[in-house]
């Protein structure tokens, strides 16, 4: 049986800054919060040619798993857990902006 | 200190130039990533977890005030007011953004430092002992043969393209500071019959596959060393595994091949092409040496030094941990340690640096060294200077007495920044040395090299740590494994993997199992934990770390 399609979102880093982002409904966004959850295969397939097809703006796209069981999208694994917040050694990243 | 000559400083205007214009192209999209990314790459860009990270080779280690100063002002300017100081004696920005990379590559070459062959497969930032020219076990200064290998390997047109990054260390001394061993090639200058040439150690490395190089030659003389160096090179070059990038070092080929095929393979290739090393090499290594004349060492009364070791037990403690002997009477090499407790190691702001600067300017003939072991060395302090500098380094957060001991731990960045990491290192060096000082330990458990990687990459030295530790990811969850008795000096040696890895909570909890295994077990308080661990082995220090499996087989 195939592996059933865990809820995910689509991450890259920014080009210029080199910062952790996340698409959202239609844009890059830089908060986990506003990234657009996908549960569907075929439309996670369908966004990635999208996005990254957007070579001058990311870098690195992929698909990372999220866990949906609080309602809002959460990492299911501790590095993306870090590229969410930022660095556990200074408040720096991600965490400078909360 | 090496002065650059009018072709170096237009080579690496030049070169800026050229990536500055990479960089337009990639950002107005004439430049794909695949495209863009080996040429960021060439110029020690690259792109981590948060944001891109600038790694700049400090030659040898060495430093004047200006450059120190200068790396300060990048760090407040381009970066968040810091650098980090690796196990590789480069100093790393962990925010830069791409656009502003040429301007700090420009600012670099305003006092001559450069990000060149500080990544990729290429001859990598020649490392040297940190007290080279200074160390009172010193046979020769190993910087000038270290820079001289350095112009002969940068953009050397055959090793732009080698099987995989290759990285040379050089040691002057009969004590190895340098970790020589753990390099691909490593060499140590030695006396034979009032003549100085060169031992070559090849095929040591850490990482996935940790191994301790091998004597390829006991003795070279100096002027034979580039050619050997060309021809060892080139061998490598040739027979290096391209198929499987896990094999591709050399310490695979020297283990493949076996020492003596490749010393013969070295033979042959070094009669074919010693002729073009026409002596022109040997001009440049003298005029190389006439900039690391040593600084005009003055005579001064020790009183000062003599009553502040008397009369101030913080003083005191400093100067026993973070002094080390100097070849000049009255003189102090001075380690400045970049680990205070709880800090991430090797980091320094803007301000230290700058205050480290002006110390060197000061009290230290102008020289500062960065240490593999992620320190800061002043290498030449008059003992009269100390106490005035003491108080100074205090006063910048700079004087932690613990030069060698359990809390200055050389730690990778490890997930809070690296894209390669399967887990955290700083964290847990931090909780270690915060774990360690609210016991007041340390000065107690006396040297103890606890050195920490996030991946198998090995980038923090674990395998040769007294106590290493690795972070792994298992199912998703940071988990940490232990490895004792490695050892990174002259007597070498790769640590033994102890047994299951511990949880990110359960980790400093079996350290402080270990260390006091070692308090009960050692002989006297003269009785290091490595060599504690060399008498007894591995079991009594199992026991200590896994007690319940020890309760079951009972
Ligand atoms: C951008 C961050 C880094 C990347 C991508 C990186 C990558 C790597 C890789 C892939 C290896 C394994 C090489 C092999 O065995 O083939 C390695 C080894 C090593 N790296 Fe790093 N590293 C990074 C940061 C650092 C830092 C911060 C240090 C110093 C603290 C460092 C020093 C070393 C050292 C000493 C080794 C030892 C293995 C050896 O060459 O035998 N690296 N690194
Ligand atoms: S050991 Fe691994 S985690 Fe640490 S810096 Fe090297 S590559 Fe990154």
């Amino acid at each position: 049986m195939p592996k059933a399609f865990k809820p995910s979102v689509i991450t890259a880093n920014a080009l210029l800054e080199g910062d952790v982002v996340y698409m959202g409904a239609d844009e890059w966004v830089r908060d986990l919060s506003d990234a657009e959850v996908i549960t569907d295969e075929a439309v996670a397939d369908l966004r990635m040619i999208e996005t990254s097809a957007q070579s001058d703006l990311v870098v690195g796209v992929y698909l990372a798993e999220v866990d949906m069981t609080q309602g809002a999208p959460a990492p299911t694994h501790f590095r993306e857990a870090f590229r969410a917040k930022g660095p556990s050694n200074y408040a720096h990243g991600k965490q400078e902006s909360l | 200190m090496y002065s650059y000559t009018d072709f170096d400083a237009k080579f690496l205007a030049e070169r800026n130039a050229q990536f500055r214009q990479q960089v337009e192209r990639r950002i107005d999209g004439s430049l794909t990533e695949d495209e863009f990314k080996p040429l960021r790459l060439m110029n020690g860009l690259y792109l981590q977890l948060h944001a891109y990270m600038l790694r700049v080779a400090i030659p040898y280690g060495t430093l004047n005030g200006g450059q120190m100063r200068a790396l300060a002002e990048i760090a407040d300017k381009w970066d968040k007011g810091y650098g980090h100081f690796t196990t590789r004696q480069n100093i790393q920005y962990n925010w830069p953004e791409l656009r502003d990379v040429p301007d700090m590559l420009d600012a670099l070459a305003e006092v001559n430092l450069h990000a060149i062959q500080t990544s990729g497969n290429t001859i990598r930032n020649v490392t040297a002992d940190h007290f080279a020219g200074a160390a009172a076990d010193e046979v020769a200064d190993p910087r000038p043969i270290a820079e001289l290998i350095r112009q002969w390997s940068t953009d050397h047109p055959e090793f732009q393209f080698l099987p995989r990054k290759f990285k040379v260390a050089v040691s002057g001394s009969q004590h190895d500071r340098a970790v020589i061993k753990a390099h691909d090639i490593g060499l140590r200058i030695v006396e034979r019959d009032g003549v100085q040439g060169f031992e070559v150690i090849v095929g040591g490395g850490l990482g996935r596959t940790p191994m301790i190089g091998k004597v390829l030659y006991d003795f070279v003389a100096a002027e034979d060393l580039l050619p050997t160096l060309e021809a060892i090179v080139s061998v490598y070059n040739l027979l290096g595994r391209r198929d499987n990038k896990y094999k591709a070092r050399i310490k695979i080929t020297v283990h493949e091949n076996g020492i003596e095929d490749i010393r013969a393979r070295v033979d042959a290739r070094y009669k074919l092409i010693r002729p073009q090393f026409t002596g022109v090499d040997q001009q440049m290594l003298a005029r190389i040496e006439a900039d690391f004349a040593l600084p005009a060492f003055k005579t001064q009364s020790l009183a000062a030094y003599e009553s502040a070791y008397t009369n101030d037990p913080v003083f005191r403690s400093w100067a026993d941990t973070n002094l080390a002997d100097h070849r000049a009477p009255g003189y102090a090499i001075v380690s400045i340690s970049l680990k205070a407790h709880g800090a991430t190691p090797g980091d320094a702001t803007s301000e230290q640096m700058r205050e480290m600067a002006a110390l060197a300017e000061e009290f230290g003939h102008n020289e500062l060294r960065i240490s593999h072991e992620q320190n800061v060395i002043l290498p030449h302090v008059h003992r009269a200077d100390l106490p005035a500098l003491h108080a100074r380094l205090k006063s910048a957060g700079l004087a932690t007495a613990n030069i060698g001991l359990i809390s200055d731990i050389i730690a990778c960045p490890g997930m809070d920044y690296c894209a390669l990491a399967t887990a955290r290192s700083i964290p847990i060096a931090q909780e270690i040395a915060t774990r360690f000082d609210a016991l007041k330990l340390e000065h107690d458990v006396g040297p103890l090299k606890i050195k920490i990687s996030g991946c198998i990459n090995a980038c923090g030295h674990h395998h040769v740590g007294h106590i290493g530790i690795l972070g792994l990811d298992r199912a998703g969850v940071e988990n940490y494994q232990i490895t004792l008795g490695g050892d990174g000096t002259e007597d070498a040696t790769i640590g033994e993997r102890a047994g299951p890895g511990f949880s990110a909570d359960d980790i400093v909890p079996a350290i402080e199992r270990l260390v006091y295994a070692y308090l009960d077990l050692r002989q006297d308080a003269g009785e290091t934990f490595l060599q504690t661990y060399r008498r007894l082995g591995l079991a009594p220090f199992k026991a200590a770390l896994y007690p319940e499996a020890k309760a079951d087989a009972a």
